[in-house]
């Protein structure tokens, strides 16, 4: 599961003495980690950032706040807070069900979840552009009650929350395999409620790692390309995400348009994960963290 | 007493059936009926337009494309994985927690921008463009800048994977097989490499997954040249973009079937290393125990 590392650094404190290195490798190992990342990723995202700086300040501004730069961010920034809470509520309520209760099926459904890590974005884009599609499966039952998700903005909410659904769950199902039933008990025992027993004991227990999911979903949300473009529509300033408007500006050779739009994508998601990461920290010293 | 009852399956029966429904009716929605819908479409015109479809040279070139491009992009991570998880499992290093989160760098990153990076290195105006169009060498808008790409997107994977198996295995084991005399390349081969077999072959699969399945990045450096530079994700876009529906699902029922092969090995590999499934979360509380 990709899960954002807290990166705390706290000095050990260190043996007077250096104990030996007894295993080799310590050097190679190492050394070509840090060559490969560099060369493969810290470098060419350097690039972008480098570019962007280049063509100056007044112009980075003036692309970065055009009204379809905005609507674009907009959407997808949007979009992707709307999906990531539906994936919230949802794949708590599946994680809950995998964990706690037993039926038919159970292992295959646990399987299933991990669907959207398998299957190809372009894929997926298809086949829900096929089933919301006003002849498809779902889209012939939504159309007589006026409501059309393929090519519209709704339909990027149904991509993005079927991206990010595993994320949610699978950040989930090891804390709640961990929690005490022992803890959720004694609560019953003192005349707590089921209501009160789930907000006092069960909700402070699993705030950190419904945030991790949130923010994983999210992350992912935001980047999304191909699960999204088949069933947007991408109509400018109305159902046009930012990544497509990067692949609209390349596609007319407008480098510096493209780059200025993804140093303000990775810079909005960065904080974000940043933001999220600090308060993940502050929830999880708070609740004894787990 | 009453605690005995709290649990009793009678008395949660209500909440429980009705949880179970909104869970499987959510799932049965958003990912049983689009895996469904990719194989009645791609059989909508019969199975002789299916064949047809799979059969096309185009869509042959595709699928070599995409199998080549992952056979170079998954190896190459899987060295960078093993040494990453060796230098960062078995020994101490201050910034060690940077030097994760940096892995973890291209999950965080739109795969457009992925793609965006690699054009702006080895575009024709690129920093590289120059040199690069005087020796007649193609990056971008070739194979090379796809599995650039590739490598770039399925980047996190196999370390990922492979730093909490190594960091569960300790390194007992290794320094048992050095005192006894055993080489450092002998002690990796015959101590470490069966140890981490299981984890090494998860991080594989996955990595594999999203190789062969990888849209967006591929989709800005290639340059859709048919038959050349399209791997099936974008023979699939192709297709579809042509109104040409059944080839396109066609070709899409290939990838979701790896989908389903992908799901059915990781299960097979969780069923035999159940620690595989949360290893990632251990090594998160391990790292955060140690430094506390």
């Amino acid at each position: 599961m990709a899960t954002p590392v807290a990166a705390v650094e706290v000095e050990t404190p260190m043996p007077r003495r250096r104990p030996r290195r007894v295993l080799p490798g310590f050097g190679l190992t190492l050394g070509y980690t840090m060559a490969y990342l560099s060369l493969l990723v810290l470098i060419p995202l350097s690039a972008v950032f480098i570019r962007s700086f280049g063509s100056g300040w007044s112009h980075f501004w003036e692309v970065a706040t055009a009204p379809r730069v905005i609507a674009s961010l907009r959407l997808s920034f949007g979009a992707s807070l709307i999906a990531a809470l539906i994936n919230v509520i949802f794949g708590f309520i599946v994680a809950w069900v995998l964990v706690r209760y037993t039926f038919p099926f159970r292992r295959l459904v646990d399987a299933m979840v991990d669907l959207p890590f398998a299957l190809p974005t372009a894929v997926a884009g298809i086949a829900l552009t096929a089933l919301y599609a006003p002849n498809g499966w779902l889209g012939m039952w939504l159309k007589p009650l006026g409501v059309t998700v393929a090519f519209t903005p709704l339909g990027i909410i149904v991509a993005l929350t079927f991206i990010g659904l595993p994320f949610v769950v699978r950040t989930l199902q090891p804390v709640l395999e961990d929690l005490d039933k022992e803890v959720e008990q004694a609560a019953a025992s003192l005349g707590a409620s089921a209501a009160q027993s789930f907000a006092r004991v069960i909700l402070p227990a699993l705030w950190p790692a419904l945030l991790t999911g949130f923010a994983l979903s999210f992350a992912r949300a935001v980047g999304e390309y191909g699960s999204v473009i088949f069933i947007a529509g991408n109509m400018p300033m109305r159902s046009e995400i930012a990544p497509l408007l990067i692949v609209t500006k390349l596609e007319q050779y407008d480098y510096a348009g493209a780059t200025t739009i993804a140093v303000v994508m990775l810079v909005l998601s960065f904080a974000l994960m940043f933001g999220i990461n600090a308060l993940q920290h502050w929830a999880l010293s708070r609740h004894g963290g787990r | 007493m009453v605690v005995a009852d709290v649990r009793s399956p009678r008395r949660r029966a209500p909440g429980r059936l009705l949880l179970i429904g909104v869970a499987l009716v959510f799932l049965g929605l958003f990912l049983v009926l689009p895996l469904l819908a990719v194989f009645v479409q791609a059989l909508a015109k019969g199975a002789a337009a299916y064949v047809a479809a799979i059969g096309n040279p185009n869509a042959w070139a595709a699928v070599k494309l995409t199998l080549t491009v992952a056979a170079i992009a998954v190896p190459f991570n899987l060295v960078f994985g093993v040494a990453a998880a060796w230098a960062i499992a078995k020994f101490e290093f201050r910034g060690k927690n940077t030097l994760i989160t940096l892995i973890d760098l291209p999950f965080a990153v739109s795969p457009v921008i992925a793609g965006l990076i690699f054009i702006l290195i080895f575009g024709s105006h690129g920093w590289f463009g120059g040199y690069l169009r005087a020796h007649h060498i193609r990056v971008v808008f070739a194979v090379p800048g796809i599995v650039l790409a590739t490598i770039f997107v399925t980047f996190p994977f196999i370390a990922r994977e492979l730093i909490p198996v190594m960091q569960a295995q300790g390194k007992d084991d290794e320094e048992t097989a050095l005192s006894l005399g055993a080489t450092g390349w002998q002690t990796f081969w015959r101590v470490t490499l069966p140890n981490i077999r299981w984890g090494l072959m998860y991080g594989v699969l996955l990595c594999n997954a999203r190789a062969m399945g990888e849209f967006g990045a591929v989709s800005v450096v290639s340059g859709h040249v048919r038959g050349l530079t399209n791997t099936m994700p974008l023979h699939v876009e192709i297709l579809y973009n042509e109104y040409n529906y059944a080839a396109a699902f066609a070709v899409a029922s290939l990838l979701a079937l790896l989908a389903l092969l992908t799901l059915a090995g990781k299960s097979l590999l969780e069923w035999r290393q159940p620690e595989l499934r949360h290893a990632a979360r251990e090594a998160r509380d391990r790292t955060r125990r140690e430094n506390t």
